[in-house]
């Protein structure tokens, strides 16, 4: 449920490094914790966006949650899919359900975030 | 949990099924099982179950019961004299505000059985006891011992035709009878909140696990929860207590003008709600849709950017796609199809008057020839 080549941050994104370029998306746990996402509200390529700052919500029928960059930078690519098929976001959040990408500005920040055994370790005392 | 919730007879039903449970006016209540858009389907396709056995029952027998309800509740008893009938009405204080909405159900000769909001049950049976005659009603609380179970859907009938066994004449709509399913007794009512047709079945509190698991046995049978309650009551726009009316609003401006027995002698309210009637409200509870986004309790409705109020109820509709509404309007902006604004967060989105209910096809329409 947790891929081990992933990194967390405490708002349960999930970031991939693919060739300097962070993608970025929610774990399992905040989607299930969501239940059936209804709208993803997402930035446009080319937005800047800062480590901790909010880039975007996302709805379910009973709940929204603020969406946060675990990293700073340029976002460059959007995923658009999400506008018309949300419920994506469920069904592979590691995969199509993907959010945004960002060319990093400092990739040092990616030393901050939790490997996949503290973030496992994380959620379990949230749960 | 910190502080005592209620729990429902079907409380060790719901953990056992997975369900995710929430505090709902003091009850520890499942808010979904598999999930909501998904629960709400199984209504609107097939048949879903829901626990609603936190609502309160009560029950008014002696020959002064009849009046004595009628001079407190808004709708006119005469409608239902035939036995096993029921009415949907609403109880007002003497300003017209909204006290609770019920449904009241002529159970037997000389009785009336009164389902009311969970909520509202303290506040309600000290407001019922204490506009009754000193003599000629005999009133109970009969809440505790009292489960309900809503079963709804196109083919909520069929499943309880199976539990009751051969011969079994379902009651007409908005009609209570006796019956016996699976061996337990209950009253079987022919009502419900979700826009479906289906039932809504009473039964003593140490039945309802029995019921419960009897009707989980049907395959086409989906347990729900008050996630599912919500967003099938609001695509049909019924509205809510406490959401889309309460103390501060009276029955013409909350749309339930169709519910007023004003031809009956009095009843509490009755002056203030006949003055709002003949100068017409200054507001009105209105539908309202958005393309974008999910509109929800207490964001602010717009007219040119000018706030105009504030959404009573919103959510998603999982039957249509897109965000519904209910808000109080001011009535020169309630006709359908006017085009207000609601402040989504950081955001505006378009959104347009419409008349309710949302979904305007279900199986109670197919039904009701």
């Amino acid at each position: 449920m947790y891929p081990k080549d992933l990194k967390y941050d405490c708002e349960h994104e999930w970031v991939k490094v693919e060739g300097g370029v962070a993608i970025i998306g929610i774990s399992h746990f905040a989607q299930d914790q969501l239940g059936e996402v209804v709208y993803v509200d997402l930035p446009l390529a080319g937005d800047s966006v800062n480590a901790g700052e909010s880039f975007g919500e996302i709805e379910s029928v009973k709940s929204v949650s603020e969406l946060f960059s675990p990293v700073t930078g340029e976002i460059v690519e959007v995923n658009d899919a999400l506008g018309d098929a949300p419920e994506i976001v469920n069904e592979d959040p590691y995969g199509e359900g993907w959010m945004i990408k960002i060319t990093m500005s400092d990739p040092s920040e990616l030393d901050e975030l939790m490997a996949v055994d503290e973030y496992e370790a994380f959620i379990a005392e949230e749960a | 949990m910190s502080h005592e919730t209620k729990r429902t007879p079907l409380y060790e039903e719901h953990v056992a099924l997975g369900a995710r449970m929430v505090d709902f006016a003091g009850w520890d209540m499942p808010v979904q099982y598999a999930g909501i858009i998904e629960e709400h389907k199984a209504v609107r396709e097939r048949v879903g179950i829901f626990d609603v056995a936190h609502m309160a029952e009560f029950r008014f027998f002696g020959f002064e019961a009849k009046n004595a309800l009628q001079r407190i509740v808004a709708n006119d008893l005469d409608k239902i004299n035939v036995l096993g009938t029921a009415l949907y009405s609403v109880m007002c204080d003497e300003d017209g505000g909204i006290i609770d909405d019920l449904i009241i159900y002529h159970t037997g000769d000389l009785e009336y059985l009164v389902i009311a909001n969970a909520s509202n049950r303290d506040t309600d049976w000290d407001w019922l006891t204490s506009h009754l005659p000193e003599d000629g009603v005999e009133a109970a609380d009969e809440s505790d011992r009292t489960a309900l179970i809503a079963i709804q859907g196109p083919l909520a009938l069929s499943v309880v035709s199976g539990l009751a066994g051969d011969g079994w004449e379902p009651p007409a709509r908005f009609a209570i009878a006796e019956a016996v399913l699976d061996t337990i007794p209950v009253l079987v009512a022919r009502t419900g909140y979700t826009g479906e047709d289906g039932v809504e079945v009473l039964c003593h509190s140490s039945h309802a696990a029995a019921l419960w698991r009897a009707l989980l046995s049907f395959p086409e049978v989906t347990p729900c929860g008050l996630g599912a309650r919500d967003t099938l009551r609001l695509e049909m726009g019924y509205p809510l207590y406490g959401s889309d009316m309460d103390r501060g609003v009276d029955p013409v401006s909350a749309g339930l003008s169709w519910t007023l027995g004003l031809t009956k002698d009095d009843f509490i309210g009755r002056d203030a709600i006949v003055r709002i009637k003949e100068r017409g409200p200054e507001r009105k509870l209105v539908g309202l849709t958005v393309r974008e986004g999910v509109p929800r309790h207490g964001f602010c409705v717009l007219h040119e950017g000018v706030e105009v109020g504030k959404v009573a109820s919103g959510t998603f509709s999982p039957t249509l796609g897109h965000g519904i509404a209910m808000a109080y309007v001011p009535i020169d902006l309630a006709s359908p199809g006017t085009e207000l604004q609601i402040a989504i967060r950081r955001k505006t989105v378009a959104a347009v008057v419409m008349r309710p209910p949302f979904v305007k096809t279900t199986s109670l329409n197919a039904s009701a020839s």
